[in-house]
């Protein structure tokens, strides 16, 4: 849209642009090894002895043991069967949410928006706590329904838009062929609306692969637990940046692949989708609607 | 139920402290996903593929990290202010690149025709950005703002992980004082936090509605 702002740019112009994109190239990368010079520079520390830069050999030699990259891989593994196990069941109360939320009679509307509403405005780690203490469930199951019952929240929600967009002329149609109510939603309206709202349902499930790091709060040994709080105090405070960096390469690797498959189904179940409803959504985690989290 | 009342003065205290953090890091987040923002859409390539890149990063890494960064290891580096502003620029840096991508999907939002026309009656670019397609993409911006926001007083909680008296950490304190009114105080705790949420969820509703561009 910027072209469509100004004129096109002449030669001078161009030129100049040219330049200024130079200059910021050469300003960033100044910054960037301004600051990986910074933390690789010896500190002198508060009793006076001089602490080894962050690049230093003596802060990485701990990861040629074995037994570091056995527990990285448990605590990875922890994470991804915590993400996989509350992503089922999310889907699953998301299914349910999106029904009961659009149910023809109040009785069972209200309640359920009212729950909806609680559960959505609530932070996941609270509820985290509160499954642990009342239920006493144990960490995992604690954070298993946490992030279930959250997400599933603003899944169903995600659903009941979809759903919504659709075009009247589905429903009447299942309905006029003899189809009952239950059997058009099914049948009919939740699988367009479920095409259409799978980038947004993948996305979510990048948040909840992301929140399932809170669950290290209530003491699950996850990635995060495991790869910086455990090894950190078995090896030594001298090695926790080394560890950091590698939780956070972990981290990143699965959610940024995540991230990309939900790309990938965006543009794939774009057009198809789009025969029978205009705008596909945009796939940004907090579009689920009014609180959806990230 | 008395032991929320007994407490209620903590329960304050960390309130005031999650307000604190809501208040402050949405300022800041602001300001730097404003930033981050204008370099994703400026002219110059090298500042759009920045921005892009650390929206990316900062996306994908959860929360806790960056805190966890914030906390344990900037003092680390010889730089401590105390563990309430660490959260603070924690929380900055976290919520930054959401607030960026929902200005920036607002000002995607407004319709090329609308450029086109102002240019073709022939406002100038300062014209045309400011008469033209500001209105209108503030109007579309203001409500995944607050939703961006409502995720942040959520996202203050986890600040109560990492030495922050906050409303998270005032609950925690109570339960270990008082076991025998758990429910009781964790959903004296969930009130305060649905205060915050649901009354800027109705904001959200109600500017939705109110500045919605009928096209």
């Amino acid at each position: 849209m910027s072209s469509v702002l100004y004129d096109a740019p002449g030669p001078k112009a161009r030129a100049r642009s040219r330049v200024i994109s130079v200059v910021g190239v050469i300003i960033i990368i100044a910054g960037l090894t301004a600051l990986i010079l910074a933390l690789g520079a010896p500190k002198p520390s508060a009793n006076g002895a001089i602490q080894p830069g962050m690049w230093d050999p003596t802060r990485w030699d701990a990861l040629l043991d074995v037994e570091v990259w056995r527990t990285l891989g448990r605590g990875a593994l922890a994470t991804l069967t915590m993400a996989g196990v509350a992503a089922f069941f999310a889907l699953i109360l998301g299914v349910l949410f999106s029904f009961l939320r659009s149910a023809d009679h109040a009785a069972i509307r209200v309640p359920t928006t009212i729950v909806l509403e609680f559960v959505r405005g609530m932070p996941v780690l609270l509820m985290m706590l509160f499954i642990l203490l009342v239920f006493s469930t144990g960490s995992f199951w604690a954070g298993v329904a946490a992030l279930s019952v959250y997400n599933g929240a603003i899944i169903g929600e995600a659903l009941r838009a979809g759903i919504n967009s659709l075009p009247r002329g589905q429903r009447e149609a299942g309905l006029a062929i003899g189809l009952t109510p239950i059997s058009t939603r099914f049948r009919i309206e939740f699988p367009q609306a479920f095409r259409q709202m799978l980038p947004i349902i993948i996305a979510q499930l990048v948040v909840l692969l992301k929140d399932t790091s809170l669950a290290f709060i209530v003491g699950y040994e996850e990635l995060l637990r495991s790869g910086l709080y455990t090894m950190t105090n078995f090896f030594g405070q001298r090695y926790q940046f080394s560890f950091f960096l590698i939780v956070l390469a972990i981290y990143l690797a699965m959610n940024l692949s995540l991230s990309w498959l939900a790309r990938v189904i965006a543009r794939r179940s774009g057009p198809k989708a789009g025969k029978l409803v205009e705008a596909v959504p945009e796939p940004m985690p907090n579009a689920a609607g009014a609180g959806g989290g990230f | 139920m008395d032991a929320v009342i007994e407490n209620l003065p903590v329960f304050l205290e960390g309130f005031k402290n999650t307000l604190g953090l809501l208040i402050l890091s949405g300022t800041g987040a602001l300001v730097l996903g404003v930033f981050v923002a204008a370099l994703r859409i400026s002219p110059i390539a090298s500042f759009r593929a920045f921005a892009t890149v650390y929206t990316e990063l900062v996306r994908n890494t959860p929360l806790t990290l960056v805190l966890f960064f914030c906390a344990y290891i900037l003092p680390y580096l010889q730089f401590s202010p105390g563990y309430f502003v660490l959260a603070l620029i924690g929380l900055t840096v976290y919520t930054s690149p959401f607030v960026a991508e929902a200005l920036r999907s607002g000002i995607n939002g407004v319709p090329v025709g609308q450029a086109e026309a102002a240019r073709s009656v022939g406002l100038t670019f300062g014209q045309s950005l400011s008469y033209v397609i500001m209105p209108q993409a503030v109007r579309m911006v203001i409500p995944p703002l607050i939703n961006v926001f409502i995720a942040l007083t959520k996202n203050t909680s986890v600040a109560g992980a990492f030495f922050v008296f906050e409303l998270f950490g005032a609950g925690r304190q109570v339960v270990n004082d008082r076991g025998d009114a758990v429910i009781a105080i964790l959903l004296a705790v969930a009130t305060f936090y649905l205060i915050v949420t649901i009354t800027l969820g109705q904001v959200a509703g109600r500017v939705e509605k109110k500045v919605a561009v009928l096209r």
